[in-house]
């Protein structure tokens, strides 16, 4: 297991974690290569490996460390 | 009747105002108001993917078929904004950004040294910015000089509903631009849009105004009124404003009585 804060909360991976692995488990939508979702709806979402955006074409070969911070992020409600 | 539609980058927009989605209280409710109000584009914020939470705003609103306009809120430094509108536009698929550096959480008032350095970063990295600014005219020349899509000066501070607090300057920055302009925040009822509408602005942008109304759906269609309401005087040229009465009825043929 390795520890990473998603969110701003503790969160434990498998060893080895992609970031598209990590968003199909947050989001419960199974991932294509190219990030997209399966089911072909939109997803909504962005990805910030600590503090850099990581483009959703990049989610599937880039892997979680150990003390990496990761925010997914999506469209709320806002002025 | 005649009706111009408003372009920016591109895209014709029919309805004039624009409705943030910040304050409804529940996504069905947003949705009644979105529809009511008849706007074709609408702001959202970037946070935190919330699994727990019912229904999402991104399938709502897509579903609705309204275009989507990203906002930087609760931004403080440019650092913080350029990477918002990066994430958003990773998420939403879109290089429209309503970039908005706020000064302090007290006044919620945009930073202009703040919200200079980050249009500047923003439009280097190919986003349309629309840029949420203070009501003021050499401001809003900046900006404009920068590549912004379009300035959306306040009318009063965020979510206080105190209406155009400096009409005349307003008024300047839409004579002065030769971006469209959209009276963004402050609006606290439906004159008051009708009222930036015949100061000249393109368009008008507000959400509290709806989302906490009483009748959030009533008050969007009124809101839809107010804005064509608006152009419409502004396009007819009102009268000149008199400090004396003028009769409308002829004296002449007035009978002996």
């Amino acid at each position: 297991m390795i520890d990473i804060t998603l969110n701003g909360r503790p969160h434990g991976l498998p060893e080895t974690c992609t970031v598209a692995e990590l968003v199909a488990e947050v989001t419960g939508r199974p991932l294509r290569a190219d990030g997209r979702a399966v089911d072909g709806g939109g997803l909504g979402i962005a990805v910030a490996r600590n503090a850099e955006v990581v483009p959703r074409s990049r989610w599937v070969d880039t892997a979680v460390a150990e003390g990496d911070s990761l925010e997914i992020l999506g469209a709320a409600q806002g002025g | 009747m005649h009706r111009d539609a408003l372009v920016i980058d591109g895209v014709s927009f029919d309805s004039r105002l624009f409705m943030g989605t910040g304050g409804a209280p529940s996504l069905s409710g947003l949705a009644h108001a979105l529809t009511a109000s008849g706007t074709e584009l609408t702001t959202v914020a970037m946070r935190r993917h919330d699994s727990t939470s019912a229904g999402s705003l991104f399938g709502l609103v897509s579903d609705l078929g309204v275009r989507m306009l990203p906002n930087t809120a609760g931004c403080f430094t440019a650092r913080e904004a350029v990477l918002t509108a990066e994430l958003a536009r990773d998420a939403l698929e879109t290089n429209w950004i309503k970039l908005e550096v706020i000064a302090d959480d007290q006044t919620l008032l945009p930073d202009a040294f703040e919200l200079l350095d980050a249009t500047e970063q923003l439009v280097a990295r190919g986003f349309v910015v629309f840029a949420y600014t203070n009501d003021d005219p050499a401001l809003a020349v900046r900006l404009e000089r920068l590549g912004v899509a379009a300035v959306m000066p306040l009318g009063a501070p965020i979510g206080t509903g105190l209406g155009i607090l400096n009409p005349h300057n307003i008024a300047l920055i839409v004579e002065r631009s030769g971006v469209p302009v959209v009276l963004d925040a402050g609006i606290g009822t439906a004159s008051d849009a009708a009222l930036a509408m015949e100061l000249g602005c393109d368009a008008v942008l507000l959400a509290t105004a709806v989302t906490r109304a009483q009748d959030p759906a009533r008050m969007a269609s009124a809101f839809r009124h107010a804005v064509i309401a608006g152009r419409l005087a502004a396009e007819a040229g009102r009268i000149p404003r008199r400090d004396r009465a003028r009769a409308s009825s002829a004296m002449d043929g007035r009978p002996d009585l």
